[in-house]
């Protein structure tokens, strides 16, 4: 059996590789990404934490994560491509005005 | 209930309510039908002058206390009430206020021609307002009238005012503002000593004057009812929102604020501020004689070189509000009821020149003395109620401000001697400055031609400037009806006010107070 | 109790009012429409009219002199201004013969009309008070006065706002009737205020000049400096009396004198600030400055108020309250000081004034100085007695050089006159008789009452030889320089405008009557006080003595005080007599010398001028007092106020409250930065957050 918290430390490096990605890289598209990168982390520890506590309530929090990362990335990559038409970009530096 | 209970009963309320109901009605009124929109709202101000007549035909003179009282619970659960009466105090400003309404009204026949059913919905919430402040004797009820008036007031400088509205729209605002914030503290924090003394709830005004309040405490909450006050009197250094206010306020609005909502500053003082807490106003008073003839000597000094008129008037109001300060804090009957009377002086003959400089303003549109000269020949009547206005203001025997100024500096000699004799030369810098102005704009051979085609006042400008002159006359030479229904009251006020003060100074250990400590220690060093 | 005539004694102020409301409202509706449509300025409400009148305004300049049909209006005021005046007097003269018939002490009546301010302590009823020494001052005022109102109506007649005129003069009247019948220190006030405003009103009357709204402004102005005396005086008197009513005020003295209230310190303070207020309203020094330029009034203006009653009611208050100047001896002395000095001064500033109005505005102001000179040695009665003659020969003074200068049609300079006495006989005739009362010639009204107060000046226990050798200086001065009026206006050759000379011509009978009746009463006016020493009986002492006496007698310097008004007893009458020729014979030099030089070395004056040239200057230019006055309070307060209002006020106050304003802003503008838009930023902050928090909870739960 595998240790818990090699789960863990599995969710954690998602997680952390999933913030350097939002943090770092310029592409909206990559960042996007990388925030799914980190839901799924949290889904990792979600589950596992459930298994091991015997507790249903991970596996449906992790389910409700999975639903709202798709609504996330369905408005998240709908936005983005509005944006592209607008700005001709999808580079984050390039869009930081607060309004125009 | 019929509508002759209503009005027996509940007088008070419905002078209060009735411009409200008027300005609720406004709202039907089609946006286009200004001549109707305006003659309405003349007949509800009018009507609510004759109804506030029906309060003086009602009061008795010989009692002290709070008359036509109503009380009906509101939030009782946090004792706080609808309270509200009137009495020698409160009665010729509510007068004043009433009286000045349907005047101020007919003199934007033909200056609010923008907005105007907006424009008047404003005037109405702001009388509203205003009675509601003279009138409330529950602190909750009187803060809520007290901060109301902010709304209307901010409005009508920032929309309807000249170049710069919105700069002094906002100064006035947040002046006001600041004070009436740390007044609020001082509101809730005496509700709680009440409670911790008591163990009842209350806002009851009333009840709260029968506390003896320790001294210390009484200082802070001194202090923060001072600072809203003194922002709204206004007291030097606290004034300079006051000369932006007036120049950019529509001329309706000057003659509100001039009249009106500066009296709400010093009523507050006499009402709350140094009825509540006696100890801690003695305790202040030299500090408020001093700002007070500081700005009486200031106002007048720095009036004399003003070049727009509307600015000269204005500053002349902080010279005038010095004086009426420094009757209140006389603490006796003269200077009391010289301050009271002074304060309704003030408000005919400081509204009264605000019209004035009104009515040239909308022929000429400028205010810069230098623009004018030579009027005298040209608007005869003008003059000649210019001159009635100005003689007032510098306070001539025979008119309206020679009483008052009297009695105050009577008062206040007896009390503050050196004080009173600074004080009494601002009666020198105040003809100077009126007459050097009246002479600019009046006197001398008429230079710019445009001027030869102004017109002299027409019949609905005499008609509103008719009855403040009558005012103005009419207490210069025969004050007794106004002061004889002060007396009572200013009396019974004088006289709890030392009783008020000795108690409390006997139930504090001595070197409680902060101001009159720190002079002792001052003196101590000294000797 | 039936008082009979007294009873409507109320009618002597109210019935120049009522000329006040008459004429007002002829001004308002008859004359100022009238006016307007004449000046070709719009009519109000009549909007239609505006062009018609403005095309033919431009041609009504020219036809300002020639004389239209007086429209019916004018009839009208010059029928009630008069007559109001008039009736004013006779029911004054009434009242006071109905006095005079009571018994010395009874002779004080009072009549509440309406209770005035009332506070607390403070009892102010509006009441008149009829006693030997108002009933003098009521009688000159009205009787002068309606003399005055009569030569207006002369005089003004060229005027166009005629109506207007009158008013005002009304106003005066009912002021000045205020100020001398009321029964108290604050209805005189209201009087004493109320001339003032109209003395500025009818200086400034022809308000289109310049020079006359400024003189106007600062006679208010000064005499406002003097109202401050009167008002802090005011006060004092309420604190330590308990009341300002005069019978009430002067009946406590000795109470609050023995019990050690009234101390002198106090008596003094009092005294002094109503000192003040008199050196404004009766022009000493060093308020005097506002009635030399108050001559840019019309003549009988000048010659009414600023000569014969306005400013003589610092005299009378300060008479008024004798019982509280013998009291305070300092005071006593500074106004004894004060009136000698003024007297001496104006009078040398007098010899060297060419406008004839301002060499008379200079006389009044040194004859005002000998008035105060009497009072400070405690002679009041002498000072009423003068006040009276004064009146007499000064308004005459002023009402013949208004004639002279309508003569001229509004020449008033006395270069440009002479040889005068040819065209205006009448005038003449009656200004040298005034001249030789002003001079104090023997058996002239200004002889008794001038002689009364060197006497008085020398004998009094208040009195010094300086002080009579400065007052008889003075009067030597003054025959000199009024001389020289007469010669330089009367006498010589014509040095007038050709086409003035032209129209030159004696005015017509309103003015000359008043000329004529006043002339009779300034020889005569004097006779009613001559000395015991002349064998006289004074019965003006005898009229006035229960007003000073007894007052006097109550205080603890009451026995001097009536020693000072009996002081002859002590002294010898050759002594009286002898200092009586004295300052005869120095009036007789001055003439002479006026004789001398402006009749037989007509050159010898400008030679003079020209051997000293700064003195001539600076007494030209009147010891540039008011270029002083300029220079060290104008400027100085203009300048402190504007520094005030742009340093303080716009910079310090102004500046605190939009710094704090700025402050806010500026800290918006920093932390506006954290929010620049870059979302990968946001996101750092949102770690950095996050790292932050979760590291402090893992730190806690360590510690713990």
């Amino acid at each position: 059996m595998i240790a818990p918290s090699a789960y863990l430390l599995l969710s954690a490096v998602l997680f952390g590789i999933g913030v350097v990605g939002v943090v770092a890289r310029k592409n909206v598209l990559i960042i996007l990404m990388s925030v799914e990168l980190m839901l799924n982390g949290v889904n990792v520890a979600f589950v596992a934490a459930g298994s091991y506590l015997g507790d249903a309530a991970g596996g449906v929090f992790a389910f409700m994560v999975m639903t709202v990362a798709a609504a996330e990335a369905a408005v998240g990559l709908a936005l983005l491509i509005a944006l592209y038409r607008l700005k001709e970009t999808i580079d984050i530096t390039e869009l930081k005005v607060l309004k125009w | 209930m019929t509508g002759v209970a209503l009005l027996d009963q509940h007088l008070l309320s419905v002078l209060i309510a009735l411009p409200l109901v008027g300005a609720a009605l406004l709202l039907f009124f089609p946006r286009g039908g200004d001549g109707a929109i305006r003659t309405f709202t003349v007949l509800v101000t009018i009507a609510e002058f004759l109804l506030s007549l029906a309060v003086v035909a009602r009061f008795d003179v010989a009692t002290a206390g709070m008359q036509l009282v109503e009380r009906a619970p509101w939030i009782p659960q946090y004792g706080i009430s609808w309270i509200v009466g009137v009495d020698g105090i409160s009665l010729w400003i509510l007068m004043l206020t009433t009286f000045i309404m349907p005047i101020t009204i007919l003199s934007t026949w033909s200056a609010v021609v923008k907005n105007v059913k907006e424009f008047m919905v404003f005037m109405l919430i702001l009388e509203t307002a205003m009675v509601g402040v003279f009138l409330a004797t529950d602190l909750f009820l009187f803060y809520i009238f007290w901060e109301l008036v902010l709304i209307p007031m901010y409005f009508l400088i920032g929309v309807w005012g000249g170049e710069r509205r919105i700069y002094a729209a906002i100064k006035f605002f947040l002046y006001t503002f600041v004070g009436s914030v740390l007044m609020l503290v001082a509101i809730i924090a005496l509700y709680f000593h009440h409670h911790a003394v008591t163990g009842v709830y209350t806002m009851d005004l009333m009840k709260l004057y029968e506390l003896t309040i320790p001294v210390k405490l009484q200082g802070w909450l001194f202090a923060a009812f001072f600072l809203a006050f003194a922002f709204k009197v206004p007291m030097f250094p606290f004034h300079t929102w006051l000369p932006d206010a007036h120049v950019e306020a529509p001329t309706a609005g000057s003659v509100i604020l001039a009249a009106v909502l500066l009296k709400m500053g010093t009523y507050g003082f006499l009402r709350f501020a140094m009825a509540l807490f006696p100890a801690a106003a003695a305790d202040w008073t030299p500090v408020i004689a001093v700002l007070a003839v500081i700005g009486i000597i200031y106002g007048a000094l720095v009036a004399m070189v003003q070049k727009d008129v509307k600015k000269l008037v204005a500053y002349s109001s902080v010279s005038h509000l010095g004086f009426v300060m420094l009757g209140l804090f006389a603490f006796n009957l003269q200077g009391i009821e010289g301050a009271i009377l002074q304060m309704v002086n003030h408000g005919v003959s400081t509204g009264a020149l605000f019209l004035i400089v009104g009515i040239i303003y909308e022929r000429r549109h400028t205010r810069l003395i230098s623009e004018f000269g030579g009027l005298a020949k040209v608007v005869p009547v003008f003059a000649l109620c210019f001159m009635v206005v100005t003689l007032s203001s510098i306070g001539v025997p025979g008119t309206n401000g020679f009483v008052g100024e009297f009695l105050i500096l009577l008062g206040a000699f007896k009390v503050h001697k050196w004080y009173a004799v600074v004080a009494a030369t601002g009666v020198i810098f105040a003809a100077v400055y009126m007459l050097w102005m009246f002479q600019r704009v009046m006197y001398g051979k008429v230079t710019n031609e445009e001027n030869l085609r102004l017109t002299d006042m027409n019949g609905r400008e005499v008609a509103y400037m008719l009855p403040l002159l009558l005012f103005i006359l009419w207490i210069g030479v025969y004050p007794q009806p106004f002061l004889r229904r002060m007396d009572a009251s200013v009396n019974a006020f004088v006289t709890r006010f030392e009783a008020k003060k000795q108690a409390a100074l006997a139930g504090s250990p001595p070197g409680e107070t902060m101001l009159v400590r720190y002079f002792d220690v001052k003196k101590g060093g000294a000797r | 109790m039936v008082n009979g005539i007294l009873d409507y004694l109320w009618l002597v102020p109210a019935l120049p009012l009522l000329g006040v409301v008459l004429n007002g409202a002829v001004a308002l509706f008859a004359e100022r429409p009238l006016l307007l449509k004449e000046a070709g300025l719009p009519l109000p409400g009549g909007h239609g009219a505006h062009g018609h009148d403005s095309s033919h305004g431009t041609g009504h300049g020219d036809s300002h002199g020639e004389h239209h049909e007086a429209p019916a209006y004018r009839k009208l005021v010059a029928f009630i201004a008069p007559a109001v005046v008039g009736a004013a007097f006779v029911v004054a003269l009434l009242c006071v013969l109905s006095l005079a018939s009571r018994p010395a002490d009874g002779r004080t009546f009072v009549q509440v009309l309406f209770p005035w301010i009332q506070a607390g302590s403070l009892l102010v009823p509006a009441a008149l008070q009829l006693d030997p020494l108002s009933s003098v001052m009521a009688l000159v005022v009205t009787g002068v006065g309606f003399l005055i109102h009569v030569y207006s109506v002369g005089y003004m007649s060229h005027e166009r706002a005629f109506a207007r005129y009158f008013v005002y003069l009304n106003l005066f009247m009912f002021a000045m009737l205020t100020l001398v019948l009321a029964n108290n220190y604050l209805l005189m006030f209201v009087g004493w205020e109320g001339v003032g405003l109209c003395s500025y009103l009818l200086i400034g009357f022809w308000y289109e000049k310049r020079s006359a709204s400024d003189a106007g402004k600062k006679a208010f102005i000064a005499n406002r400096i003097g109202d401050f005396g009167v008002l802090l005086a005011m006060f004092l008197v309420f604190w330590t009396f308990g009341s300002l009513t005069y019978t009430e005020v002067f009946a406590r003295v000795p109470l609050l004198r023995e019990s050690g209230v009234l101390t002198t310190g106090l008596a003094t303070a009092i005294t002094l600030l109503l000192f003040l207020g008199a050196t404004g309203k009766s022009a000493q020094i060093p308020l005097y400055v506002w009635l030399p330029d108050a001559m840019e009034g019309p003549t009988p203006v000048s010659a009414l108020i600023h000569a014969a009653t306005m400013v003589t009611a610092g005299v009378y208050m300060v008479a008024r309250s004798s019982a509280l100047f013998l009291l305070a001896p300092d005071t006593m002395m500074v106004v004894a000081v004060i009136g000698a000095v003024t007297a001496i001064f104006s009078a040398t500033i007098g010899i060297c004034q060419t406008d004839i109005k301002r060499v008379l505005a200079y006389s009044t102001v040194s004859q005002l100085g000998y008035m105060f000179l009497a009072c400070g040695v405690g002679a009041f009665t002498a000072a009423i007695f003068h006040l009276m003659t004064h009146a007499f020969f000064k308004a005459l003074l002023f009402l013949g050089s208004g004639s002279v200068i309508h003569a001229l049609s509004g020449e008033q300079d006395m270069r440009k006159m002479g040889g005068l006495k040819k065209y205006v006989p009448v005038t003449f005739a009656t200004m040298f008789a005034a001249t030789l009362a002003i001079a104090g010639i023997p058996g002239f009204s200004g002889f008794f009452s001038k002689d009364e107060i060197l006497w008085q000046s020398f004998s009094s226990p208040h009195g010094s030889p300086v002080l009579w050798g400065i007052g008889a200086l003075a009067a030597g001065i003054t025959a000199f320089y009024m001389f020289r009026l007469v010669y330089l206006t009367f006498f010589g050759e014509s040095r007038m405008d050709p086409e003035v000379e032209k129209h030159a011509h004696e005015s017509p009978w309103t003015m000359t009557v008043p000329l004529t009746i006043l002339a009779v009463l300034s020889v005569a006016g004097g006779w009613v006080g001559i000395p015991a020493v002349l064998g006289g009986s004074n019965l003006f002492e005898h009229w006035l003595a229960p007003v000073f006496h007894p007052v006097a007698a109550a205080g603890a310097h009451g026995a001097a005080a009536a020693g000072a008004a009996e002081g002859a007893v002590h002294h010898s009458a050759t002594l009286e007599i002898g200092l009586m020729a004295l300052s005869v014979a120095i009036a007789l030099c001055g003439i002479g010398l006026a004789y001398f030089l402006y009749r037989v070395r007509t050159g010898k004056p400008a030679e003079i001028a020209k051997k000293w040239p700064t003195l001539y200057d600076v007494v030209y230019h009147k010891y540039y007092i008011d270029e002083f006055y300029e220079w060290a309070v104008i400027r100085r307060i203009v300048n402190i106020s504007t520094g005030l209002w742009q340093m303080f006020d716009a910079l310090f106050i102004d500046g605190i409250v939009n710094g704090a304003a700025g402050l806010v802003r500026a800290a918006g503008d920093r932390v506006r930065r954290l929010q620049g838009g870059v979302v990968g930023g946001y996101a750092f902050s949102l770690l950095a957050g996050a790292v932050l928090l979760v590291g402090y909870i893992l730190y806690r739960s360590v510690v713990q």
